[in-house]
This record gives C-alpha cells, structure tokens and sequence, in this order.
C-alpha cells in the first residue's frame, strides 16, 4: 500500500478515486469522495439515501456509485472530513465545485473567491453563485463555486478575494 | 507582556461565546478587565500576561501550560491563599492576583540575574549539604530558600467558610463527567440503578467542551456532530434520568473498599465532604497531555495542544498570532484547522515520523489552507526571551537524528506541544489497581476484563483512563461498564444483558481497522489473567 498522501497531506493525480464519466458529470451535479484511508467513520454512508456509498464495515474508505448518487447533498452537509465535493459539468464550459465552508466571513452568493489545489496552491479565481447558509446546517456552509470545468477536479478550497 | 491584535475574539464562526457580566481583578496591584466566567489565568492572558510564575532553580519565566489544572504551571497567590492554580479558580470582581516567585513579580525578576551564577555558589542538590550543621542554621536558610524560590509565602488568609460532612450510598458512582462517564451513568442509570456522577468542573463534558468540530465515527455514536454538541447532548440524557444524580464541582480525592471521599465546593465559603458509599464506582477522569523534550520548551508560549483549545474554543482568547503545532496527531491537524478559524496562523507542523500521524482528512483540510506538514522533522529549540518569538526546527536522519545544516527558524509567538495524551490514573494506583506500562494505550494503565472491570472487584474504568483513543471509544465503553454494572447489581435482565452483548460487538468492529489495530495490541497486554483463555 503507497503513503504517499501520509507524507504530503494531499492526494495526487494517480491517488484520486476513479472520475464519474463525463456525461454523468453534465447530468448533475456528483458527489466525490476524497477519503482513502481506513478510518473509523461512517457518517457519509449513513446519510445517503440512495445507497451510492459503499462501505463494507466502519473501517472501509466510503466508494461512491455515481450511477445511483442523485446529488442530495446529504453526505456533504455532514462529513467530519470536509472530503466530499459535489462536482458539475455544465452546458457553457464552466464547471461547478461545492465544498463544505467553516469560515469568516461567511461567502454569499455572488462573492468572488480565490481558488486553491489540494496544496493550497493559487489556480485561478472563482464566483459563488450558490450557497447553503451556515445557520442551515449547524455552521458548515456549503458554498458553489462556478470555475473553469478543467479545474473541477483540483479546486478544492476557497478564500475571499479582499 | 506581549502585544497581540486582539485579546478576545468577538466572532467565530462556530461558537458564539457568551461572556459574563465585566469585572475587574488586580493583577499585582494593576487593575485587569475580565469576564465572570472566565478562569484568572484566561483572563491574565487576554490582558496580555505571559509569565505566570519563574522555575523554581533558575527563576525562568514560566507560562501556562495545560489550562486544566494539571500542569501546576500556572500558580499564583490568589486573595491571599498561594500556590493556587489560576487556570481553575474563576474571577470575582476584586479579586487580588499576585505572582508569587520572583521580586518584585514574576514578570521583571530581579532574581534572575544570578540565572549565570547561581550553579557555581549552589551546584545542584546543594540544599541538602549545605547549612546542615546546626537546626537553627539550617531553619534560617530554608525559610530564605523558600522565599527566595517563591514557594512558601505562608497563607496570608486562612479559609474561614464552613465544611460539612454529608453521607451518600448509591448503587453507582461515576468519577468524571467526559464522554466516558457521562455514557456509563447514563447506560447504568436507564436500566434503574441509582448513579452518582461527579465532575470536579463546574460544566459536564471533560475534553467535548473545546471540540468545536464535527466528529468521526459512527452515527450511531453521533459522528457529524460537533464535539460541543455531543456534551450537551449526553448531558440532557442524564437529566432526562430521574434515578441519576449529578454533582459538579465535587472532586473525588481517594478511594478507599468500595467507598470513596469527595470535596463538593457550593461556594467561595461553603464546600462539603462527601463520604460516598458505591456498590460499583466507574473512573472515568481522562487524560493529561504530555510535553516533549526540546531547547527552551519551558518558554512562556510552548502550549499543550489542549491548553490553546481550552483558551480559545472555552474563553474566546487568541494565544497569539502566528503558532507553530508539533505533531500530526489529529490532536495536532484539528487545532491547527480551529485556530484558522479563530483566525490565527499556523507556520507549520511538524512531525518527527516519516507520515502524518492522524487522519489523512484532517491533514488535507489543512493543507489545502496552504499549510505546510514537514513530516521527519522535530523542533530543536523555541527562541524568545520572555515568551516565545520563533523556533528552530530540523530534519531527521533514520536514525532519528537531526541533519545538521537543515536547521530552518520559523517565525511564530507561540508553540503548541501535540504528542499525546497519558491516563490521568492517580486514583486507581490509590484505589489498588494493578497496573502496567503499556505504551499502546498511552502510559499507565490498569489491568482490565473485557467489561473494563479492573483487578479490584467492582471498580470499572471508561474512556481515556482505560488507554487514550478517542471520544467514540469512551462512550461505547461507558456504555459497556453501564451496562455490566447495571447487570452484575440485578438490574435489567435479559435485555440488558443482550444489549451488553451488542455493546462488546460493536467496539470490536469500531477497532478493526488499522487504527484500531494498535489498541488492540495493547489490550492485549493489559487484560487480567482471568480473562487469558490460553
Ligand atoms: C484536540 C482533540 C481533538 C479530538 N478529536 C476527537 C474526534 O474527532 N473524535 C473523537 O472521537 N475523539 C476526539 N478527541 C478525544 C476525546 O475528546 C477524548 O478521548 C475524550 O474526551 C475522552 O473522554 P473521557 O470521558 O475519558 O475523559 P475527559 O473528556 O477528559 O473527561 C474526564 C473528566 O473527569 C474529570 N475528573 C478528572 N479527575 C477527577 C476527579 N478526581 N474527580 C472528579 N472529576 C474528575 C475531569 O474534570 C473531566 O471532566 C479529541 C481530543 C482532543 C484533545
Ligand atoms: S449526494 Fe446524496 S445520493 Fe449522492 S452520495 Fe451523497 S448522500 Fe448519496
Ligand atoms: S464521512 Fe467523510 S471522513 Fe467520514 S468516511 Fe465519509 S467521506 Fe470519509
Ligand atoms: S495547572 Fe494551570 S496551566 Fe496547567
């Protein structure tokens, strides 16, 4: 087993979970799970609906059925991992990344944020076009942002442009 | 004292802090602004107060360590009465604070120019042959060595409140209101045994109540939820159960075949003696955390990982500006995550092993803020006069040695320690438990059943006393020893007994992954003889 991701604290190309298809990324939007390792957490699994998720024990690292995900957002709201991203393809090119937010000041709709990768590196800018109000979800925010749909699977964090 | 930007946070984006009514404590003689509510030591630091005490050798500034009363970093002369532990008295408008080692304070001691001297004149263990030749001699300069050190101001208030004795039988006691008491009284208590639960804190939910994030584990366990929420989650439970009776502020100081003695304080002048006698007491009193071994680590600004979450999750308070976290436990990758939401910066972690220590989903969320994790690297030494103003940290070879010539300063005010937590045992030595060294589960700890009944009969530990792991574990094994005390007293029956059944299932399943592989292995170690099926 590589761990890789242990030394560094983030997961590259090659350690990703397996994408959902372009087409189901256009249908809508897509949870994708960026949780690895074996950990005694379940929340996720538990939280779905639809049985996407598959855990054989409490142990397991959850596996999404992008098939069955129907993107509810149940799993995102409450994953202690902050691991879970609803992914979209849209029609115009753009890409839409949902991410789970903890910080002030809050983001709202319309807010301009810069783009970070699993490094905490700069990849662009961004604009909030949706967002789950933190009092809404016991102070998680859930916050859309719209990016290029090239940068769907490396945004993974955002901040106020100030 | 230092500048910080603010010394109270007015806004977080999880906790919304009530503060208390303001008043006003003297700190040396100087007026201090402070919140009822808040413990002397929170409030000393908002104000800016970093040295708390000097060493009692070398008159080096000391700062707070642990905030809960555990590391004795912190005493100061509070009304009068010395060697009081600021970080667990509250304020009181008024209130006089003093420093108590040091001339004129701990602050500015003049002492501490004979810091270079002192060795020469007195090498170390000198007090026990110089000054022996005559008692008189010897009287003279122990009491000057005293006052020297700063340890023996004689109290210049006696306690004048009253204390009565109150007498409790109950089917069981409960020592510790963290998650793991809490699930035992609760889980004893719904089946019908009379509980007693007491916490020597004025609030339930030992560690929970600085937790500010949402947890792991299963929902069943109320994983997703905030650690603070848990608590008062447990806490209504327990109310909601008319045979369990909570006592706060009531510490248990021994136990003595199945009795034990406890000091309720009801007010700054009434307090009570309770002579408890329990059919089955379960110890659920948690952990300490430990420090590690590096240049300076006794600095004003070198922190349990604990003692800055207690400061700034509990009281609102900033400790500084930028920290620096050593260890990539999830001790470690949770605080950095909450002191960006306080928002404070974090350097870097650093961790002496070759991976990061804790979950890889708490390491990523940080790491996506863009902090840097240098695992194979230690700190070598924490630079500052008075209080910390950076630290030098190293690479490791496989021999755990560091690199010369890959030293690197990093600039920071403060230093938080994140190597672990070790039992808070005292009690079960006292009580005659065997005990063992078992590095697994985080230090001393007793010998147990599979129903977490330890060697002396009837006498059950839960949560981190039993061996450190996490708030999930406590609580499935208060419900464990809950149970088994309910059952084993006649309480029950059979539902109880499969719901026991159920309850050892699960924390099986709960420790199955590779996580849980290293407490197992120390469970191994430390199960009774009975127990061995070999
Ligand atoms: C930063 C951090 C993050 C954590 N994150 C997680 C997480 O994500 N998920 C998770 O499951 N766990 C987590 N934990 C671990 C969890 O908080 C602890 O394992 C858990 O609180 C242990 O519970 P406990 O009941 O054994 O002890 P504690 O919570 O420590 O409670 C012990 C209580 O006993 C009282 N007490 C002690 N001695 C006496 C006495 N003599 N008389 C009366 N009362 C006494 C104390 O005041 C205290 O209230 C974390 C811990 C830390 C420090
Ligand atoms: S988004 Fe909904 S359906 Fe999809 S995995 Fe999450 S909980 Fe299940
Ligand atoms: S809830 Fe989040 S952290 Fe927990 S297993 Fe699911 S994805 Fe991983
Ligand atoms: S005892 Fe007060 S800081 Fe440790």
């Amino acid at each position: 087993m590589s761990l890789g991701y242990l030394e560094r604290g983030y997961l590259e190309k090659d350690e990703l979970p397996p994408f959902p298809s372009e087409e189901r990324l256009k249908k809508r939007a897509v949870a994708y799970i960026e949780c690895p390792q074996p950990i005694p957490c379940s929340p996720c699994f538990e939280s779905c609906p639809s049985n996407a998720i598959e855990m054989k024990n409490i142990n397991d690292p959850p596996k999404v059925d992008y098939e069955k995900c129907t993107g509810c957002m149940k799993c995102i709201r409450v994953c202690p991992g902050l691991a879970i991203f609803m992914l979209r393809l849209r029609d115009d090119g753009m890409g839409e990344v949902t991410l789970q937010y903890e910080f002030l000041p809050w983001l709202k709709k319309g807010d301009r944020v810069k783009l970070y990768n699993r490094k905490g590196e700069e990849v662009g800018e961004g604009v909030v076009n949706w967002v789950l109000p933190p009092e809404r979800n016991d102070n998680t925010s859930l916050v859309r942002v719209e990016v290029p749909a090239e940068l769907i699977f490396e945004v993974r964090a955002v901040k106020p442009v100030r | 004292m230092v500048k910080i930007e603010h010394g109270r946070l007015q806004e977080h984006p999880i906790v919304d802090f009530k503060r208390g009514k303001e008043v006003t404590i003297y700190f040396n003689g100087q007026p201090i602004k402070a919140y009822e509510g808040e413990t002397v030591a929170a409030a000393l630091y908002a104000a800016g107060v970093r040295v708390f005490s000097r060493s009692f050798r070398w008159h080096r500034p000391r700062g707070f360590f642990c905030a809960i009363g555990k590391c004795s970093a912190c005493m100061m002369e509070v009304d009068g009465i010395p060697n009081v532990r600021t970080c667990k008295v509250y304020v009181r408008d008024g209130m006089q604070v003093r420093t108590q080692s040091g001339l004129p304070d701990a602050e500015k001691d003049v002492f501490s120019i004979f810091d270079d001297v002192i060795d020469r004149v007195f090498p170390h263990g000198s007090h026990y042959s110089k000054f022996t030749t005559s008692k008189k001699a010897r009287d003279f300069m122990v009491k000057r060595m005293r006052k020297f050190t700063g340890f023996g101001n004689p109290p210049r208030a006696v306690f004048q409140g009253k204390a009565e004795v109150e007498e409790i039988e109950t089917d069981v006691l409960v020592v510790g209101g963290g998650p793991g008491g809490m699930s035992a009284a609760i889980n004893a208590g719904k089946y019908g045994a009379k509980v007693l639960l007491v916490d020597e804190n004025p609030f339930l939910g030992g560690q929970l109540i600085k937790q500010t994030h949402r947890f792991f584990g299963s929902a069943k366990e109320r994983a997703g939820t905030r650690g603070i929420r848990i608590a008062g989650i447990l806490e209504e439970e327990l109310n909601n159960i008319e045979n369990i009776e909570v006592r706060k502020e009531t510490r248990v100081f021994g136990i003595y075949n199945g009795e034990a003695g406890a000091y309720q304080r009801l007010n700054d002048d009434e307090g009570k003696l309770l002579r408890i006698r329990a059919k089955k007491i379960v110890v659920a009193t948690g952990a300490y955390e430990r420090t590690l071994i590096f240049e300076n680590n006794d600095l004003p600004g070198v922190y349990g990982a604990g003692g800055v979450q207690t400061l700034m999750n509990v009281y609102g308070i900033k400790p500084g500006n930028t920290g620096l976290i050593v260890g990539s436990g999830n001790v470690g990758l949770i605080l950095t995550y909450q002191l960006m939401q306080a928002g404070v910066n974090v350097a870097a972690i650093v961790e002496a092993m070759p991976r990061i220590g804790g979950y890889f989903v708490h390491a990523a969320k940080v790491r996506r803020l863009g902090v840097p994790i240098y695992v194979r690297h230690t700190i070598l030494k924490a630079i500052g006069r008075k209080s910390v103003e950076g630290a030098v940290i190293a690479k490791l070879d496989d021999r755990w040695q560091p690199i010369p010539g890959t030293e690197k300063e990093i600039k920071c005010d403060f230093i938080c320690v994140a190597v672990g937590l070790s039992p808070t045992h005292e009690l079960l030595y006292q009580a005659g438990c065997e005990m063992k060294f078992v590095p697994e589960l985080g230090g001393i700890v007793p010998l147990r059943s599979k129903f977490n009944e330890t060697s002396v009969k009837g006498l059950y530990v839960a949560g981190d006393v039993a061996g450190i792991e996490e708030a999930t574990a406590a609580i499935m094994e208060g419900r464990i020893v809950g149970i088994h005390a309910a059952v084993t007293l006649g309480y029950g029956g059979e539902e109880a007994k499969k719901e026991l059944e159920e309850a050892v299932r699960e924390i099986e399943e709960f420790r199955s992954g590779p996580f849980g592989e290293r407490i197992v292995n120390g469970l191994k170690k430390c199960t009774l003889e009975s127990e061995v099926v070999s």
